[in-house]
């Protein structure tokens, strides 16, 4: 592995209203009370950090810039210290603006129908039950290495049609891409060549015999003029797949337990009420939302108030629009039959998450088939939980044991 | 006592969170993209009132709407 070099640091934060950092160690192990200071500050702020930077603090302000693709792109969605040449076709659709962004994203839309996820479930509860044969003799695991990280990769691989062991491949991209690369140009690139070369290889077999899966509706794909789509787009577009479905998932199933771990009541609540997972699902997905996307100001604006100025990036953080209380009475209590539950944990506007049926599936799915089988279950005290940096936020060590406390 | 309530998913506000057709599944269809619209004319049948205002107040879009005639 290539990530052990020393990661530039970034000077410790010491005003967050007017310095923030989303890669500071405060903000990876405890945000809440951050952005509580940054949202009593105003609507927006700014740092001077990632050679400049917005951050709405409110669910309004929030909601404002993603609806707006005017004055706010989506060419770069990851908020890093630089800002090289805006690559063609990075990822669409989730780096298109409009006119682009639509064709691209009808693409992807009808392999993710609730209909769609719902053929896909019987794959991922097996998943999730050979994962959790292979720890629930231990009395214990780490619950992000050994199960809610490998959830959301195999069930990508199959609908990509990839191997499920090459798992820990995508998982090592994913976190050059998302963590490392925030602060180091060379791993973004490194982890971009690979993905590109592995993908050559399986749309290359494709061509000679074509396939049922998410790779080859890509390569198969036309456009309105009845043209295939650029090969950049295709490769742009499956590593967006990769990129986007894994971190994510495995984050928001990763908090779950994390927070069931630590509420024996709401644990005891799903399993005596089975039919309230779904409203449950959306309220763990509030509170715990895992991505803050990025947007980049084009042209001169104001929010809420607050001027906003071309050259300088936002920080788009829906887990923080999704703690205001102005949009959520209670909104840092985990109430899990809340009625009213306009969350944006899967982004507002144009760019709503392609892969968010496959989220709710994987995560009540893995919520429940760990119920059923792990009813009772602690944070091991002797162990401590880990959360991942920058872009995307979860538990990448959650060591649990099993069985009531004694 | 008013006539039944009506429905409408505004089509260029939804963006298929499909929050409504999991709360709300016979007032709502979704189309092969997964965006949602209105299951026939939006007439709420009688006693599916409540689910047609939880739809609402769940829509992240906010593009239900909900007329009282």
């Amino acid at each position: 592995m290539s990530d052990t070099s020393p990661l530039p640091e970034h000077p410790p934060v010491t005003d967050w209203v007017r310095d923030f950092d989303h890669t500071d160690p405060h903000w990876t192990e405890n945000p809440y009370p951050i952005w509580d200071q940054l949202r009593a500050a105003g609507p927006v702020v700014h740092t001077d950090r990632f050679l400049g930077c917005y951050m709405p603090t409110t669910y309004e302000a929030v909601r404002q810039i993603a609806h707006d693709t005017e004055h706010f792109s989506s060419r770069r969605v990851i908020v890093r210290d630089e800002r090289p040449e805006v690559m063609k076709n990075a990822a669409p659709p989730i780096t298109s603006d409009p006119p682009y962004h639509k064709p691209a994203k009808q693409l992807l839309l009808p392999p993710f129908t609730p209909d769609a996820m719902t053929k896909l479930e019987p794959r991922v509860r097996a998943i999730c039950n050979e994962l959790i044969d292979g720890f629930i003799a231990d009395g214990q695991c780490d619950a992000a290495a050994r199960y809610t990280k490998y959830i959301p990769v195999r069930t990508i691989a199959h609908m990509l049609g990839i191997p499920e062991s090459d798992s820990d491949l995508f998982i090592q991209w994913i976190h050059m891409v998302l963590e490392l690369g925030i602060k180091d140009e060379s791993k973004l690139g490194q982890a971009v060549h690979e993905m590109t070369a592995y993908f050559d290889g399986h749309i290359e077999a494709r061509r000679r015999q074509p396939t049922d899966d998410l790779i080859s509706t890509l390569m198969n794909a036309r456009d309105k003029d009845g043209q295939p789509l650029d090969d950049s787009h295709v490769m742009g577009s499956l590593r967006l797949i990769l990129i986007a479905g894994i971190d994510t998932t495995w984050s928001a199933i990763g908090a779950s337990l994390w927070h069931l771990a630590n509420h024996p009541q709401d644990r005891a609540r799903l399993i005596a009420e089975p039919a309230l997972m779904p409203i449950a699902v959306e309220e763990l997905l509030r509170a715990y939302s895992p991505v803050t996307m990025a947007r980049e100001v084009m042209k001169e604006t104001v929010v809420e108030g607050c001027p906003m100025k071309p050259g300088n990036m936002v920080l788009l953080s829906f887990p923080a629009a999704n703690r205001d209380p102005a949009a959520f009475p209670d909104a840092d209590k985990v109430v899990l039959d809340r009625k009213e539950n306009r969350h944006a944990a899967f982004g507002l506007g144009i760019h709503r998450c392609v892969g968010s049926n496959l989220a709710r599936m994987e995560m009540t799915v893995a919520i429940e088939e760990w119920l059923k089988r792990i009813p009772e279950f602690r944070l091991d005290p002797k162990g401590a939980v880990k959360w991942s940096q920058g872009t995307v936020r979860g538990p990448r060590q959650l060591p649990l044991l099993f069985g009531a406390a004694g | 006592m008013s006539g039944p309530l009506r429905i409408h998913v505004d089509p260029d506000k939804c963006q298929g969170h499909a929050r409504c057709k999991a709360l709300a599944p016979e007032l709502f269809t979704l189309d092969e993209f997964g965006n949602a619209h209105e299951v026939g004319d939006g007439t709420v049948p009688a006693g599916l009132e409540e689910k047609a205002y939880l739809a609402r107040a769940n829509c992240p879009e906010i593009a239900i709407d909900v007329i009282e005639k």
